[in-house]
Order: structure tokens, then sequence, then C-alpha cells
């Protein structure tokens, strides 16, 4: 696992080009004349090739919008997106990502298994996807294939959407605090699986998500979001070597981040 | 320690007995209630000696669905048939006209305020015409009992189809799904609990239009024989055909609830 990620650095640093996502000088506006609301101003973000980043940022200053943006579901004012070098309608038809929403979204009257196989049966799903038993066993629920998201835990649910969403492998994965309704066992739960499933798949994640510890446990790096107008604050890179475990949230190291990180939001 | 696990398991028989025991009796109790209030209703005519035209006991209304048996039945199947093409015919239009709606506004726009103008007229207002255009045969009280389903099932058949929680439609987006498949996929199921609310409310409103439609102008129907027995002071043939009306009506609603248990098997949202 170590020796991967010492190749994922090694062609970072040797291939400066390899970004997953690219967002230059992108405005999102909603509404028209006096009622406009502003919600994105002049971002510029570069999502390397297979990282984990995560979003921080105040409630309504915008980590929504630009991943909606990212995920063609919000048209950009002004800038531009390129998603693997494409427009995110193209990426979108290509089935370059997966959108993971907070609440699970999951559709009620199908089982879990039914669930995770519904991006193969909708638009264009392409020659190349997961075995959607395999993926439910990945996310620790081989056995429950067969209930209905209504005989689920909310956490169980959104592993069933974090299924769902690798099913077509996707490059990108986006996530909109998909733990945020979860209570914090189960989120830190799904938190370690999510780093597994990261080192497993080495899909580009895009994680919003409104806890600094969280923010700082996953991502390689955080994106940190100012409000009124929406832009970012700040870009870093947190230096806490991977595999990481639940402990490393106690260390100095981590907890300098998260201190320096609360400090920011605070001037937000 | 073993005390403690013995009792425990003596409440939990105790807990499981007292629920058997409320189960039994939440059918039993309204079967009882209903047994006290016939028992009630024949004391009250014995003892005040009400005449059996004015008002018969159960004694005397049970005598006429022995006597006058063959001809409730037959009756009872030909109005549950009018009832049961005015429930199909109404609903399915309903449905239908729905799924225009939704895709496409213009048409909900130029029909919705004419559907609304048709539920004003009071239907036994348009009974009349309708028999004066069909005569005496099936086709009016088949056509009175689906206008009577077709405004209620329209309404929420609309709703229903519309009420598709906002993030499922940016999953389906995200997925570039077509609209034949989100109507398909998503919201023809999502919108089945609120179409069953209205087919429970028809499944009862259609024996209604069809029984008034035999009134207007019919020789057969429990409607007719309604009618007929109470021209002849038959008060006892009057309670059956109502009785069986009635039961008409609580058949037509079992099927629909049948349907729904078999259609709809995963917890349903609140639907109003
Ligand atoms: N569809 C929309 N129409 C109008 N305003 C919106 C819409 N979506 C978001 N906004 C506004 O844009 C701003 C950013 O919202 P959002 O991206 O959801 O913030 P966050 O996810 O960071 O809490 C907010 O002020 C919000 O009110
Ligand atoms: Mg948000």
């Amino acid at each position: 696992m170590a020796t991967m990620h010492a190749v994922k650095d090694a062609v970072s640093a040797e291939a400066e080009t390899a970004f997953a996502v690219r967002v230059d000088g992108l405005d999102v506006t909603f509404g028209e004349g006096e009622t406009a609301v502003t919600a994105l101003r002049d971002v510029n973000v570069d999502i390397p090739e297979g990282a984990l980043v995560t979003m921080l940022g105040p409630s309504g200053c915008g980590k929504s919008t630009l991943l909606r943006a990212i995920a063609d579901l919000v048209p950009a004012s002004r800038g531009e997106i390129k998603v693997h070098e494409r427009t995110p309608e193209e990426a979108r038809k290509a089935r370059d990502f997966a959108f993971v929403f907070q609440d699970a979204t999951l559709l009620p009257w199908r089982s879990a298994i039914d669930n995770v196989r519904l991006p193969l049966e909708v638009g264009n799903p392409g020659p190349a996807h997961a075995d959607p038993m395999e993926l439910l066993e990945l996310v620790g629920l081989k056995g429950r294939e067969k209930a209905l998201p209504g005989e689920l835990s909310g956490g169980m649910r959104q592993r069933v959407a974090i299924a769902r969403a690798l099913v077509t492998r996707p490059r990108i994965l986006l996530m909109d605090e998909p733990f945020g309704a979860l209570d914090e066992i189960a989120r830190d739960n799904l938190n370690e699986e999510l780093l597994r499933i990261w080192t497993e798949t080495g899909t580009t994640i895009l994680f919003v998500t409104h806890s600094i510890p969280e923010a700082v446990f996953l991502g390689q790096k955080v994106l940190l979001l100012a409000a009124h107008p929406g832009r970012v604050k700040e870009y870093m890179t947190v230096d806490l070597p991977y595999p990481r475990q639940l402990p490393v949230r106690d260390t100095v190291e981590f907890i300098k981040i998260t201190a320096h990180l609360r400090k920011m939001l605070e001037e937000c | 320690m073993a005390d403690i696990a013995q009792s425990q398991a003596s409440a939990n028989e105790r807990k499981s007995g007292s629920a058997w025991l409320a189960k039994s009796g939440d059918r039993l109790l309204p079967l009882l209630a209903a047994v006290g209030m016939l028992v009630l209703w024949q004391l009250i005519i014995w003892i005040f000696s009400i005449r059996p035209f004015i008002m018969p006991g159960p004694i005397a209304v049970l005598g006429a669905f022995i006597e006058d048996g063959p001809k409730l039945w037959l009756n009872f199947w030909l109005t549950f048939l009018e009832a049961a093409l005015g429930f199909i015919f109404g609903n399915l239009i309903a449905i239908l006209m729905a799924v225009a709606f939704v895709h496409n506004r213009t048409s909900e726009r130029a029909f919705f305020p004419i559907a609304v103008f048709i539920n004003t007229i009071p239907i036994i207002a348009v009974a009349p015409i309708l028999v004066l255009i069909f005569g005496n045969g099936y086709s009016p009280k088949i056509i009175i009992a689906a206008l009577i389903c077709f405004f209620p099932t329209l309404v929420n058949m609309v709703r229903g189809l519309k009420a598709v929680n906002p993030a499922t439609l940016d999953l389906m987006r995200v997925l570039s799904a077509s609209d034949a498949e989100i109507f398909w996929k998503v919201r023809l199921q999502s919108s089945l609990p609120f179409l069953f609310a209205a087919l429970k409310i028809a499944a009862t409103t259609c024996v209604v239009g069809a029984i008034v439609a035999e009134w207007i102008g019919s020789n057969y129907g429990l409607g007719a024989l309604i009618l007929l027995a109470s021209y002849n002071y038959h008060a006892p043939l009057l309670y059956a055909s109502v009785f069986s009306a009635s039961l008409l009506a609580v058949f037509l609603f079992a099927m629909v609830s049948f349907a729904e248990r078999r259609m709809i098997k995963w917890k349903t949202p609140a639907v109003h």
C-alpha cells in the first residue's frame, strides 16, 4: 500500500498535467437582476488525478454549488470547468464521475442490490462495470442485498449509495456531505472504509464536509471556501501519511492542522 | 442471575400473551359491537312495536335476504358490473390524463380547468342528461360511475407523479437518464401511494355513481330495486338492497386494498 502511494506521488510530480478536474475562473450566479445571488466568484482549483480532496467552509459558502457545477447539475455563469479535459456535460454522458448525495436517495421500492444496479439500467452505462454483488461486499453489506432501504439503517443506506456510485467504475467520486446525517460511530466507520475503498480503487474523490476533523482525517488536500461570495480561501496539503487510522486524530500534528483550519474558518 | 433470567422470560411470556389478546381483540371488538347494535335494533323494534313498513328489524331484513335472495344476487352483479367498469374506465382515463399533464405543461394548462369544471357539476344533475343521450342501457351507468371516480384520481395521480424527491431527479440526471427512463423507473413507482389513496375513494364512490344512474332510468340493478321496494313499502327488501350496495362497496374497497398490499411492499411516506 505504501509503495502504491509512492508511485502515485512520483507520477504526479513527474507529469504535472494529470488533473482529474480543473476549475478556471468559475462564477456561478443564481437568478437575475436585483435578486441575483453570487454563489461562487472566480474559483480556481485543480484536483490531481487519484487525489482525495476534502472541501470545507461555512454553510452557504457554495460547496454544494461547486460540486454540482462539476457534475453538470448547475451551469457555470463564467469561467470554465474541465473534467478529464472534457466539459462536465461530456464527462457526465461518459459516466466519468458519480455523485453521492447527503441523503442516500435510494429508490425505496428497490432492494439494496437493485439500487446498486440502477446506474446500469439507465442512460449509457458503458461496458466497463463492476459486479454489484462484489460492491455490496466491499461496503460491508454482504447478506443484506435483498433488504429494502426502509429496512436498513442510515449508515447502511449510505453504504448502498456508495456501492451504487462505484458500479460504473467512475474515475471521479463527488460526495456532498455523504455522512453528514449519520451518528458519530457510523461516520467513523464509514470514514475508515472510504479510505480503504480509495486505496483499493484509485478513484479521485472530492468530498464535501462541514466537519473539520473529518476533512483532515480523510483529505490529502483540504480546500477551504469562504462565503459571500463563495471563493477559495486556502488549498492546503495535509501532511499525514496514509494509511491513516482513527487514533491519528489524537496526534499533535493532527490537532495542529485542525486548529489552523478552525482559525481560518472563523475568519471566513 | 438465573432468577433475573427467569423473571425476564415470564415477563416476555406475559407480554406476548397480552399481545395475542390485544390482536384477537382488534378483530373481536368491532364484531361484538356490531352484534350488540343488531340486538339493540331488534329490541327497539319489539319494545316500541314499530311496524315493519316503517322500520323492519334485523330478523325481517334477514328474511328478505333469504326470500328475495336470487333477485338481490342478480341485481348485485348487474350493479357490480356497472360500478366496476366505471371504476376501470374512469380511473384509466384519469391516469392517462395525469401522465399527459405531467409530460406536457401546455396540456395541463389547457385541460385542467375543464376537468375542474366537470367536477363542479353535481352528478345527480348530469345523470338525466346522459340517460337521455344513451338510453336505459348499461352505458349511462358506467359513464356516471366513471365520472365520479375520475377527478380525485386525476388530481392525486398528478400530485403523485410530481412528488419525486428533487435529489432523486439530480441522481437521474447525473446518470444521464432520459425522460422515459425517469418516468418508468421513478415517477410511476413513487406515484403509487397517491394513486391507491384515490382508488380507495373511487372504490366506494363508483357504487354511488352506478346506483344514482339506476335511479334516474333503469329497471334493474340495486338502485332500481331500492326504488321499487320503497314504492311498494317493502321495507325489509329496501334494507336488504341498501345492505347489498354497501357490501358491494366494501368488496371493491377490499380488492383495491389487496392490490395495494401486493404492489407497495415498501414503507410509504405519509400521503394525504
Ligand atoms: N438553486 C439555487 N437557487 C438559488 N440560490 C441557490 C441555489 N442553490 C444554492 N443557492 C445559493 O447559493 C449559495 C451557496 O449554496 P450552497 O452551494 O448550497 O452552499 P453550501 O453547500 O456550502 O452550504 C447559498 O447562498 C444558496 O442560497
Ligand atoms: Mg451543501
